[in-house]
Parts: C-alpha cells; sequence; structure tokens
C-alpha cells in the first residue's frame, strides 16, 4: 500500500474533510475544510468525491514523500507552487507521483488555505465519522492532532488507475461582497447597527483562525436587549457581536453554543471565500434571501460537477527525460492539444 | 404553556432555529426536547442534526435537499398538539473534591453569600440538578437547580484557563466542565469523571434530559478516582432518582 510520509509541514497542517456531523448536540463542532469549494475541486482532480478527506494547509507548505506505491495527487485553494522532484505542477491538474519522489508545495502566496488530495483518499481512521481534526477537541486527524514531520499516512489506493486528469479552466468564482442572510437575533441589533453592518467596510484582522474571524470596523450598536442572551445554538458562518461591538465570524472549529447575539448568518457559498481573506482584507456585507443564498450554493455545486466532467488527460509537461523516451513521438500525439 | 408561539429564525441558508423562549425554564425546555425527539423521529429528507439548548432547537439541513417550509409546518404541528411533556431522563451521580487546588473560588464564594464553606458545599451537593443542555464544547453540561441563594454573578475577568473536571457556577446556572478552556465561571471543585471521550462508549455520559446529582468526596480519594477514570472507568453511576 502506497504511503505518503510528512517530510515538513506547517504548524496549521490538518487533515480534514466535509466535517463531521451528529455530534454537535454533544458539544463536538463540525469542524471540516475551512474551504470546502477548494477541497471538492481538488477531490474532482483526484478523481475523489467531493468531501473526501485531505491534507489542509493553513498559509504554510509542505514537503511529503510518496513511499511503497505512486500517488495521484492535486493541489487547489491557496495560491502556491507545486513541485515533483523540482518540477512544476501545473494548477488544476492531479499528476501521478511514482514511489520515493518528492512533492513540494510553497506557501501561500495569495489565499490562506491550500488542500491536498489523493486519489482514493487517505487510510486514516475516522472519529466519530470524520478524519476532521477538531484540534481544540483533540478528535481527528492523527491522534488528535495536526500533522507534523515524520507522519506517515497510509493511502486507500494501492495505484492509481487511468490517466492523471486537468481542467482547462478554474470555475467562475464568486466576487463582490460577503452575502448574509440576516438573524437569527437581528432583533438585538437597532436599525442603525443593522445597516451599519450592511453598509460599512470591514478589516479581516491578525485574529483569524479554524474557530472563527475576528473583524474590525465600525461598531455595531445593540439595542436595549442588550448583549447577552440565554445560550443557544451556533451555525457555521454566525455573525456574532459581543458588547465591544466588533464582529466575529464563527468558522469550522467554532463553539457549538453561545451566548452573543447573532445579527447575521454568512451563507454557505461565501463561507470559503472568506477563510481565504488575508488579514488586512476590506470588504463588505450584502443581505440577500435563503432563495438566493440556496441558488449561490446550487450553482457552485454543479460548477464542480461540471468541471469534474469536462476533466481531460493532463498535458505532459512534466514529463522526466526517462519517460520522454518510452513516449512513442511517431503517433503524434504530443503535438496535440492532449 | 399552550399559548407558546414558535417563532422561526434564519441561521444562514444551511440552519433555522425554533425558539420557544429567551428564558431558562424546565418546562420550556422539556418541550424542545421533546420537538427534538419528534423531528429525528420523523428525520425529513435532507435534516443533518439538531442540537436542542434551553430554549431553542437548532435543525441544520442539507439545502438543497431540505424542504423548509414544510419542516416549520410539521414543528408548529407538532407543538400545537404536543401534551405537557414528561423527560425520563436518567439520573447520575458524580463524585467531586472540592475546595483547595481543585475548587480555588470556594472560600470566596463562601464569604460572599456570608455562609460557610461547609454549608456552601451542602447546598451545592444537596440539589437535583437538570442537563438543559450539552454545549460549547465537548461533553460540557450546563445545569439548572442551582440553590438561588448561592447564585454568583460570573467574574469581570474570565480566567484564561481552567481545568477538564471543573464544577463552577455563574449566575443561576451550574456546569461540568469537559475539557480545560477559559472561564469566567466560579471554580467550586472537580470532578474525575471524563464527561467526554471520544474513544468509549458512549463517548458522553450525560444528555439533556438527565439528572445529575454531586457527591462530595475527600481529596485524598482524587488519584485512585482520577486513575479508574482515565482508565475508562466512567466512575459517575446511575442512580435511582
Amino acid at each position: 500500500m502506497s504511503r505518503l510520509v510528512v517530510v515538513s509541514c506547517g504548524p496549521g497542517t490538518t487533515i480534514q474533510d466535509n466535517g463531521r456531523f451528529g455530534w454537535q448536540r454533544f458539544g463536538v463542532g463540525p469542524a471540516g475544510a475551512m474551504d470546502r469549494l477548494s477541497l471538492a475541486i481538488a477531490n474532482a482532480l483526484a478523481g475523489n468525491g467531493p468531501g473526501a478527506g485531505g491534507i489542509e494547509m493553513a498559509l504554510g507548505g509542505g514537503r511529503f514523500r510518496v513511499e511503497d506505491g505512486p500517488a495521484r495527487i492535486a493541489v487547489t485553494g491557496a495560491d502556491q507552487i507545486v513541485k515533483v522532484d523540482g518540477k512544476t505542477v501545473p494548477p488544476l491538474a492531479a499528476v501521478t507521483v511514482p514511489a520515493g519522489h518528492t512533492i513540494d508545495i510553497g506557501p501561500a502566496r495569495a489565499g490562506r488555505f491550500g488542500y491536498l488530495a489523493i486519489a482514493g483518499g487517505l487510510g486514516v481512521p475516522l472519529q466519530l465519522g470524520s478524519m476532521a481534526l477538531h484540534l481544540r477537541a483533540g478528535i481527528g486527524g492523527i491522534e488528535g492532532r495536526g500533522l507534523r514531520e515524520g507522519d506517515s499516512l497510509p493511502l486507500l489506493l494501492a495505484s492509481p488507475p487511468g490517466e492523471d486528469l486537468s481542467a482547462a479552466q478554474d470555475i467562475v468564482r464568486d466576487t463582490g461582497p460577503i452575502r448574509v442572510i440576516l438573524g437569527p437575533q437581528a432583533d438585538y441589533f437597532t436599525e442603525k447597527g443593522i445597516a451599519t453592518l450592511l453598509s460599512e467596510p470591514y478589516t479581516v484582522t491578525p485574529q483569524a483562525d479554524r474557530m472563527g474571524t475576528r473583524l474590525t470596523g465600525p461598531k455595531i450598536e445593540h439595542g436595549p436587549k442588550g448583549y447577552n442572551i440565554v445560550s443557544d445554538g451556533i451555525a457555521t458562518g454566525s455573525v456574532q457581536v459581543p458588547g465591544m461591538g466588533e464582529p466575529l465570524v464563527l468558522l469550522a472549529d467554532r463553539q457549538t453554543t453561545g451566548g452573543y447575539p447573532k445579527i447575521a448568518t454568512v451563507i454557505t457559498a461565501d463561507l470559503g471565500r472568506l477563510a481565504q481573506m488575508a488579514p488586512g482584507t476590506s470588504f463588505t456585507f450584502k443581505p440577500v434571501t435563503r432563495a438566493e443564498a440556496v441558488e449561490a450554493l446550487r450553482r457552485q455545486v454543479d460548477a464542480v460537477e461540471a468541471m469534474r466532467l469536462s476533466l481531460r488527460p493532463a498535458k505532459r509537461g512534466a514529463l522526466d527525460s526517462a519517460e520522454l523516451l518510452a513516449v512513442n513521438l511517431v503517433d503524434g500525439w504530443v503535438s496535440a492539444d492532449e | 404553556m399552550s399559548s407558546i408561539t414558535p417563532r422561526f429564525l434564519d441561521a444562514g441558508d444551511s440552519a433555522l432555529f425554533v425558539e420557544l423562549g429567551e428564558i431558562i425554564d424546565p418546562d420550556l425546555n422539556a418541550r424542545i426536547l421533546a420537538l427534538d425527539a419528534a423531528v429525528r423521529a420523523a428525520a425529513p429528507a435532507g435534516l443533518v442534526e439538531t442540537v436542542p439548548t434551553y430554549r431553542s432547537l437548532m435543525v441544520q439541513f442539507d439545502p438543497l435537499v431540505f424542504d423548509v417550509e414544510a419542516f416549520i409546518a410539521f414543528a408548529r404541528q407538532t407543538l400545537a398538539t404536543m401534551e405537557k411533556p414528561e423527560i425520563k431522563g436518567r439520573r447520575w451521580k458524580v463524585p467531586v473534591v472540592y475546595g483547595g487546588e481543585f475548587g480555588i473560588d470556594l472560600e470566596d464564594v463562601a464569604a460572599r453569600h456570608k455562609i460557610t464553606v461547609a454549608k456552601l458545599i451542602e447546598k451545592h451537593s444537596s440539589a437535583v440538578y437538570r442537563v438543559y443542555m450539552i454545549g460549547f464544547m465537548p461533553g460540557y453540561a450546563y445545569l439548572g437547580g442551582l440553590d438561588q441563594s448561592i447564585a454568583t454573578p460570573r467574574r469581570l475577568d474570565p480566567r484564561p484557563w481552567t481545568p477538564a473536571g471543573t464544577i463552577s457556577i455563574g449566575g443561576i446556572q451550574a456546569l461540568v466542565a469537559g475539557a480545560a478552556m477559559p472561564s469566567g465561571w466560579h471554580l467550586l471543585g472537580r470532578t474525575p469523571v471524563r464527561t467526554f471521550v471520544a474513544t468509549r462508549e458512549p463517548a458522553v455520559l450525560f444528555e439533556p434530559g438527565d439528572e445529575v446529582v454531586f457527591e462530595p468526596v475527600d481529596a485524598s480519594r482524587w488519584d485512585a478516582l482520577d486513575q479508574r477514570a482515565e482508565a475508562g472507568d466512567p466512575i459517575a453511576e446511575v442512580v435511582a432518582s
């Protein structure tokens, strides 16, 4: 069975899938990829289902070595240079890495979270139904922790079938304001407070991690009911406004319940985009209806599926000399786009 | 209570709250738990999970599948026809070492209420608590039923770290903390009981609707109890109510 060995990696390198569900009633939050759209694209390139577990890299890159057999990989998300044995792998392409060879993933040049998907997936045991690491709870991942030098991850496929595939173009990404649905506790804020949220720019602070993103900007005015509520549930994307009036968007590793009012909730389609924003990034919020939010999510899911169906064998840009010698050039396929 | 009107509050495109009130009340909480059971039994297409709290039920779903309007109609109907619900939870006896390094605020809280430490321990350990909610972090049990005479406002300066197993009070609430976390509550004692162990079956001991009673134990028993708990013994016992 093939293995993926961590030669080196940044401190925020974790195993993530689409998250752990069914345990919030016991205080266990969902965790999962911060940018599920990017994970889904990496998985599509690798031939996996959209929520298969892969490796999330926060800011830093990493060096990985494939052992005992080949592995097909794909990297998406943050803008990172990917090299196999020193040769650059084009974006939006899967590549098969032979045993003994090394994958180098550079630090994020733009964005914050990169995803490394492996064809067939990781042979990591599920904990409470998911392999997603929830660091504060010590659940999932490897022994409830992030990845570190020397970890050796078993892969489910001994050898990836078929050819390496690539996408001709990326899906069309959403841009513009981060979309929210007002509530559940919009009635804890004045009209002026809601108008502030929906019109003023907010900036991502350095206090942005897997638990949430703290924003700075004009203070949001609470109403006469104050800023404490009897604890209730929290949805991913909740825009919580504590007493000091600056919002905090709760993300994958959030707590399951809380006692601050939530003025609005970021729609699912925009969660990854928000998570990828570096500290210092300014943006505005825009209110949408539930129907608009669902439509935005449906477009993303459809776009990933359309990309999956359009994948073609990858251009052989990274062939090594031995492989070039083995190619029968007389057939002429090398001159074609594929 | 028959006049309760539920509010349905959007929490983004993938979750909805059914809110029955904004107070801590055993009957209201019982209705939340009964609604929770009904929703889970009905298992509408696209339902991901439910999170019952003191006074609301959060319903999380796949927005591409779940029919929100049909769910709201179902929840209204279920609440309208609900008899006064009876919650049949288990009663857990939980050993607690009070005071000293195990409960660094015990003396302060006693002084604040002008009672002896012994009296405070008696008041805290003679109540029958009810688990209203498991939340925040894994295995955190939020309890109602604290003797009102020892209710204590939260600290102005939360501590950056409190140990797992902390038994604390904040306002009129009591808490069994499942993991080490920052806290602004008052630390009265500590239990070796692990309320959450991911690899144990069941992973979580208490459920909403259960009852909890505290049994004061001497500090000299801590190490032995803690070792048993570490080895997988729940230590907390289910007792007759």
